[in-house]
């Protein structure tokens, strides 16, 4: 018998009013995958991460997180299948109001019964994971945005989720802060041994941790499974290879 | 090359455009010095208007063309559009390489008739209709949004609200303190003015001693809570909206949300009890301001002493009237947190939308509290409060 996908996402159609974002999605993600879910501007990315992140009810269709029906669960059981995700936004999404450990701090205080001394130093510990010890009493406005994007995958990973969520890691960094956040999510599946869904267009990230992938397509409104991106590049549909080679193939 | 018909029209800087009727039914347009928006260039009616003529095929000569920018490039492609327009063929070889390939960019995607999107400049009864099916529409949104805060203050009362009470006091500080100098200045005129337009009536009676009533019992009943309301609708509730929408467009609610985190509870509560604590407060303050400017102008003006005003204040104000003033302003200050915190949670995704929330949360605000205040006085007069 196969084992119970991480996460499963079935016959879904995302839609605003009228209009078909995307339609007929089915795809698994495995325990350990790095799964990219990758297409051009304007192709459903972020309303995918939507749905799979409790943001936005899908026309139709299911999402299933170790078999459980995500949105078709009491409010309760689906805010505690919310807690086990990370989710990095493509802004970073930090709190303004508050300061980067106020900011990673938010979710322990509110869901893990621990003293504030020993959230502090958790708190410490995963700002030092991402690079940034000893700001941990700055305001996202004062960092840059590579920091903003680090800062905010330490939130994401506050509460030690089994799955991370992450929208376009690499939009708007330079080429060397975009690959040290590359190295620094390939690190956390391989220690953590969490699973990672990234939604990006970024080409040298997709190719460099992808393990699996599906392209959605603008015109046709619905998916390509790719697999691995480095054999969809050199074997993959005629589309995909066009995406990935930057309309040269 | 026959010289048929010839025309010209020169620019201030010397830039030249001649037409020439060539092969019978050829015409050929000569383009010469320099061609930059800088200067005024020649109007291509010019060339369309000998396009009209028995024209088939264009042609360009641009061997004497100095420097060009877009100016050249927007004349050429209206004389393009209008040569496809009339089947006319187009030879384009006379033109500089750098044009040439500007102008296949500029034609190589056809114009998207884009649909889907809301018609902009549709007529004045349908953007009445639109307007007045949103106004209906924002009526459970905004019933929606009372039950979730009414929801979220049950669990401040149960001790389960998730909020930094550290948050609320920055609020309140925003709210109280720094308003004060704002609602001194127009509490002491709006005093002013009651104590004139009093004075005006009441030498009829021969009884000017009564302004002291009216400038107490109008400043501390009504004029006072009406006056901050207004101004913290303008000042905070305008700052709420964008603060919240701001929030929006960075996803940081979405955060919220998906950490399980009310943002009613974390965003929305504080600045409401923020509001609701300090607006009273401030309304007492401005009703003393009100009555200290009707003293000055009652005492240096109208010649009533010191004396005789303070104890005609003294008689007027009963303890109703305070609690009259300060129940307006706790529900003029709720008023402008829900409106202002509607308007915010409601933004959409832009800077523009942070702009619209922002003023829709100051018409909202006041709104809300004209009718508050109509209803709350017709009740009180009713109860005979």
């Amino acid at each position: 018998m196969e084992a119970v996908p991480h996460i499963e996402v079935r016959s879904l159609s995302m839609a605003y009013g009228d209009f078909i974002v995307q339609r007929d999605l089915a795809f698994r993600v495995n325990q350990g995958d790095i799964f990219v879910i990758m297409g051009g501007n304007g192709c459903g990315k972020t309303t995918l991460m939507r749905a799979l992140t409790g943001l936005q009810r899908p026309a139709s269709g299911s999402v299933l997180y170790g078999g459980e029906d995500f949105w078709n669960v009491a409010q309760e059981d689906k805010e505690r299948m919310q807690r086990r995700l990370g989710i990095m936004f493509q802004g970073g999404a930090l709190w303004s109001s508050l300061t980067l450990a106020e900011n990673v701090a938010l979710p322990l205080a509110e869901y893990v019964d621990l003293s504030p001394l020993r959230i502090a130093e958790i708190v410490s510990f995963k700002l030092a994971l991402v690079g940034l010890a000893g700001f941990e009493d700055f305001y996202p406005s004062e960092l840059s945005g590579g920091m903003k994007k680090r800062a905010s995958l330490a939130r994401a990973m506050a509460l030690d989720p089994e799955i991370l969520i992450i929208d376009e890691p690499s939009s708007g960094l330079d080429p060397l802060t975009a690959r040290r956040l590359d190295d620094l999510i390939l690190e956390l599946r391989d220690s953590l041994g969490a699973t990672i869904v990234v939604i990006s267009h970024d080409l040298a990230s997709i190719l460099a941790i992808g393990s699996d992938s599906i392209y959605l397509d603008a015109d046709t409104h619905t998916m390509i499974a790719t697999g691995n991106p480095r054999q969809a590049l050199q074997s993959g549909d005629p589309k995909v290879r066009h995406f990935l080679t930057r309309g040269t193939a | 090359m026959t010289n048929a018909f010839e025309s010209s029209a020169a620019g201030e800087a010397g830039q030249t455009l001649e037409m020439r009727h060539v092969d019978g039914d050829g015409l050929l347009v000569v383009l010469s010095g320099r061609w930059c928006l800088d200067r005024a260039l020649p109007s291509r009616a010019a060339v369309e208007q000998a396009l009209r003529e028995d024209v088939r095929r264009l042609k360009f000569d641009a061997t004497s063309l100095g420097a060009w920018d877009s100016g050249l490039l927007t004349f050429l492609a209206g004389v393009l559009k209008a040569s496809a327009a009339r089947g006319i063929e187009v030879e384009q070889d006379g033109l500089p390489e750098g044009i040439r390939r500007l102008l296949a960019m500029a034609f190589a995607v056809p114009e998207q008739k884009v649909t889907g999107r809301s018609g902009r400049d549709a007529n004045l009864l349908a953007r009445v209709g639109t307007a007045t099916m949103k106004v209906f529409r924002g009526a459970p949104a905004m019933l929606r949004f009372l039950g979730e805060i009414t929801l979220s203050f049950m669990r401040l009362l149960g001790g389960r609200a998730r909020f930094r009470v550290s948050d609320m006091w920055l609020e309140v500080e925003q709210v109280g303190p720094r308003a004060l100098p704002i609602v001194s200045v127009i509490s002491f005129l709006v005093g002013l003015i009651l104590a004139y337009l009093g004075a005006d009536q009441l030498r009829l009676v021969g009884a000017q001693i009564f302004i002291a009533d009216l400038v107490a019992i109008g400043m501390v009943r009504e004029v006072g809570a009406l006056m901050t309301g207004i101004i913290i609708a303008g000042r905070t509730g305008a700052a709420f909206a964008a603060q919240l929408g701001t929030m929006q467009v960075n996803e940081e609610i979405d955060a919220f949300k998906t950490l399980g985190i009310s943002p009613i509870d974390f965003l929305v509560l504080p600045r409401m009890l923020a509001l609701m604590l300090m607006v009273p407060l401030l309304t007492l303050y401005s009703g003393f301001v009100g009555m200290l400017a009707g003293l000055l102008v009652s005492v240096f003006i109208f010649d009533i002493s010191l004396f005789e005003y303070y104890n005609e204040t003294l008689r007027a104000l009963e303890l109703k009237h305070f609690w009259v003033g300060l129940s307006k302003g706790t529900v003029y200050g709720a008023m402008v947190a829900f409106a202002g915190c509607l308007r915010g949670m409601q933004c959409g995704r832009s800077a523009e939308a942070v702009g619209e929330a922002a003023t829709s949360a100051v018409v909202t605000g006041i709104l809300l509290i004209t009718i508050a205040a109509s209803v709350m006085t017709i009740v009180y007069y009713q109860l005979e409060i």
